[in-house]
Order: structure tokens, then sequence, then C-alpha cells
């Protein structure tokens, strides 16, 4: 199963400055694996004990993976997964 | 030339906002208007052929009286515009149905919706990157009251991005310098200070005080904060962040999930940079503050479909906008089904950073 990640913000530069990388996985947890592998200690800042740090979102196409199966949940080919922190910006930082 | 025709008129001129009359005089245009439209006729004309009290007629925005009245001599290139007195609440002035024509010409807001913007009150939260150019398309669009929350003062290096603010207004507070930068864009809007950093302290006595809330907080300690005290004043907040190249978007209607349900809790200090760390595109936030002020009409507006429940992400460098879904979180502590979150709380404690300007002199 060849997908698309889209990686956002600061995501990116753990992944070498990349927006979108295509993985071959079965599930969200084995493409986050993948992932560590390409780009060691990608998976440190999306995961916290295995699970998902509360403010990091996966999406898989439009659905969170929260109301899907979490890690467990399928892929299939041509899915898009977003991985998308919490931004905070707006203002000036002071 | 060109004459307008207002909204309540508009079905006895051929569903036309604009059409092409002739003459010498602005009587003599209006005559053939009145010949080709008979209905109208009877609208702008009493029996003797006179214009009817209750209408006045607008020569390239200036009234006629002012000028030779209907003998007003007219050229090839002016705008005679046909100006009702509205029956039934606030009517708008002469020069307000004349600022606000190119909205008022457009059934889904008309001179009732422009009455319902500038009836509204909305808040934004910081006058920076986003609740700058939100601020200053509700202050463009008529908006009534605009709230503005900052403690800041302007530095240099908010000026790649923020328009309420100039080269001169360096070390002015952002409020003083956002509140002149939109009045003289719009003298008929009324902004409102607050110049304080939002804290537990004042939150639920400015936010109740308003219809929407505009966030463009910078730091997670007030996002919460504003999150939590939209929710238990029952304020839809028009929700954004931006950072280098992505931004995110989304409307939170109490009820329909608010930003816990979408980011639990923050994350540790240091873990997501901000703007000032990373680096912001300054015209990304043009287009998202925009986006916030066109959310926020269609809100007063009761127009279209708003961004509740849906998340838009914008990636500037690959140019793509998408969509995806925002649900409510049964589990959510604030706003689920067995809420523990029922008062503001130690957002500080929570996110682990003080508010800004806390702890600034």
């Amino acid at each position: 199963m060849t997908v698309e990640v889209r990686l956002t913000a600061n995501l990116q530069r753990l992944a070498g400055g990349q927006r979108a990388v295509q993985v071959e996985a079965h599930t969200v947890g084995e493409l986050l694996e993948r992932l560590d592998h390409m780009y060691p200690g990608f998976k440190s800042s999306v995961l916290d004990n295995g699970q998902l740090h509360r403010f990091v979102n996966i999406f898989l196409n439009d659905e969170d993976i929260r109301f899907l199966q979490q890690l467990e949940t399928p892929l299939k080919d041509g899915d898009v997964v977003s991985i998308l922190p919490a931004l905070a910006g707006g203002q000036s930082g002071p | 030339m060109n004459v307008y025709i207002p909204t309540p008129f508009r079905k006895l001129a051929g569903n036309q906002a604009y059409v092409q009359a002739e003459g010498q005089t602005v009587q003599e245009v209006l005559e053939h208007l009145a010949r080709r439209y008979p209905g109208l006729a009877t609208m702008v004309f009493d029996q003797d052929r006179r214009i009817q009290a209750h209408i006045n007629i607008y020569l390239n925005s200036q009234e006629i009286h002012s000028l030779q009245g209907p003998d007003t001599p007219v050229r090839d290139g002016d705008e005679v515009a046909v100006i009702p007195a509205l029956a039934g609440g606030q009517v708008l002035t002469p020069e307000q149905v004349m600022r606000y024509s190119r909205h008022i010409i457009m059934p889904q807001v008309g001179p009732v919706g422009q009455r319902k913007l500038m009836a509204a009150r909305v808040l934004v939260v910081g006058a920076g990157g986003l609740g700058g150019p939100a601020a200053l398309y509700l202050a463009l669009a008529g908006v009534g009251t605009i709230g503005i929350v900052d403690f800041d003062v302007v530095d240099l290096s908010n000026l790649q991005r923020q328009v309420l603010h100039q080269n001169d207004d360096v070390g002015k507070p952002k409020t003083q310098s956002a509140k002149e930068t939109l009045l003289a864009y719009n003298p008929d809007v009324n902004v409102v200070l607050h110049e304080a950093p939002l804290t537990s302290d004042n939150a639920m006595d400015i936010i109740p005080q308003y219809d929407i809330v505009i966030n463009g907080a910078d730091n997670f300690t007030t996002r919460y904060l504003v999150n939590d005290a939209c929710y238990f004043a029952r304020k839809p907040l028009v929700d954004a962040a931006i950072l280098m190249f992505d931004a995110q978007l989304t409307v939170f209607v109490p009820g329909q999930g608010c930003y816990r349900c979408l980011f639990p809790s923050p994350p540790p200090p240091g873990a997501v940079p901000n703007c000032a760390e990373a680096g912001v595109l300054g015209a990304l936030t043009g287009v998202i503050g925009s986006l916030q002020a066109i959310e926020a009409m269609k809100l007063i507006l009761g127009i279209g479909e708003p961004m509740a429940g849906r998340l838009l992400l914008y990636d500037a460098l690959s140019g793509e906008f998408r969509v995806v879904k925002v649900r409510r979180d049964p589990k959510c502590p604030l706003c689920g089904d067995d809420p523990t979150i029922t008062e503001l709380i130690d957002y500080e404690g929570f996110c682990g950073a003080p508010f800004p300007g806390r702890d600034e002199a």
C-alpha cells in the first residue's frame, strides 16, 4: 500500500525538509515505524509511549484517525495521510 | 451612463444592479429610465414627475440637492444612484449606502444584512498577523463594534506582515495603532480597546460583550483560554493558526466541538516552535486573517456554510487548500458528555507557559 504522507511546518524539518513523502505501509502505526526508519527520531515527535501525542492529529484523507481505528487504521493505495501538530502562531512572538 | 438600482427596486428594473440610461441632466436620465421601466417610474416620480421626497438621488456619491437638484448636468461616465429611505429599524445614511454599496447590491447581504453587520460586535484577540487583516476587513465592511485585545507594542519585526501598523507606529501600543488605522479606513465603526493580556481574570468580563471572537493569539496558553471562555460564554470562535508556510483555520460553534476536541492538550513548551522562532510568510497572515473575517461575516449574515466541523489546511508552498473533518469528542473535558472543566482553569499551569506580557513590565 503506497500512501502519501503530508507533513506540516516543523515536522518537515525531521524529514529533511520534505513536505510530502511516499510510504508503503498497511496501517497508520506501521507507517510511523517506516517514517522513523527513514528519519530517525520521527516517531518520538508524534508518539508518546506508543500513543499519539495529544497535540498531534493524524488525518487519513479527511478523517481524524482517533475516530477510526487509531494507529491500527488500515491504509489503502492512494490514501493521503496528514500529520498535523497544533500551531499557535498569529501575532508576533514577544 | 450607469444608474445604480438598489435591491428593493431591482425587480422593477430587470433584476439588474446597474442599468444604462441617457440624458443631459439627472432629471432627463431618470425620465429615460422611467420610460424603460414603468414600474420604477411610479417609485421614483410623483404624479407631477417630481422626484419623490423619500428618494435620494446621488451623482457620483454626491446628493443632487447639494449640486443643482434635478437639473444637475451629467456627463458620460457619471454614475447616478437611486437610494430610497429604508423602512424599519435603523436607516442607512446616504453615505453608508454608497460606502457599502458593493455589499448591499448582493442579495445575500442587502440593506438588511448591512444593518446586521453594523449591529454586530466582534472581538479580535491579538492585533498582529492574523488579527490585523481580520479586523481590517471587518472595519471596511462596517462591522459596528470591533474589540481588540492586545498588550504588546509595535516592533520593527512586526512590519513584515502586520498590516495595521506602519513604520511610524514602532514603539506604540498595538491597540492604539490598530484603532488609528481602522478609523482612518472607516470612521463609521466603533473600535473598543482592551489593552491587557487576556487572562482567566478578565476573559469572562471581555468575551461576553461580543457576538463572535476571532482568535489570532500567538501562544497555546491564550488559545486554550479563549477556547474555554468562548464555550462558557456560548460564543462562536473563528480560530486560525499559522507557522512558516502552513495554516489551519476552523470555526468552533459551542456544542459542535472545540479546540480541545481537536488538540486535547498543548505541546510541551518548545516542542512546536512559534513564528518568532520558526518564521512565517507575511502574506500568509493576510490570506488566513482575511478568511477569518469572511467566516465572521458569514456568521453575522447567516449565509453560506460556516467552517464549523471542518478544518481548513493551507499549504502555501504547494498552493493547496484541503479540508478535513473536526468532530466533537464525547470525551472532551470541556464540551464532552461528562465535562470535568466547568470554569476557567489555570492555563499557565496547564500549558506550562505564562500568558505573554504578564511577566513584562
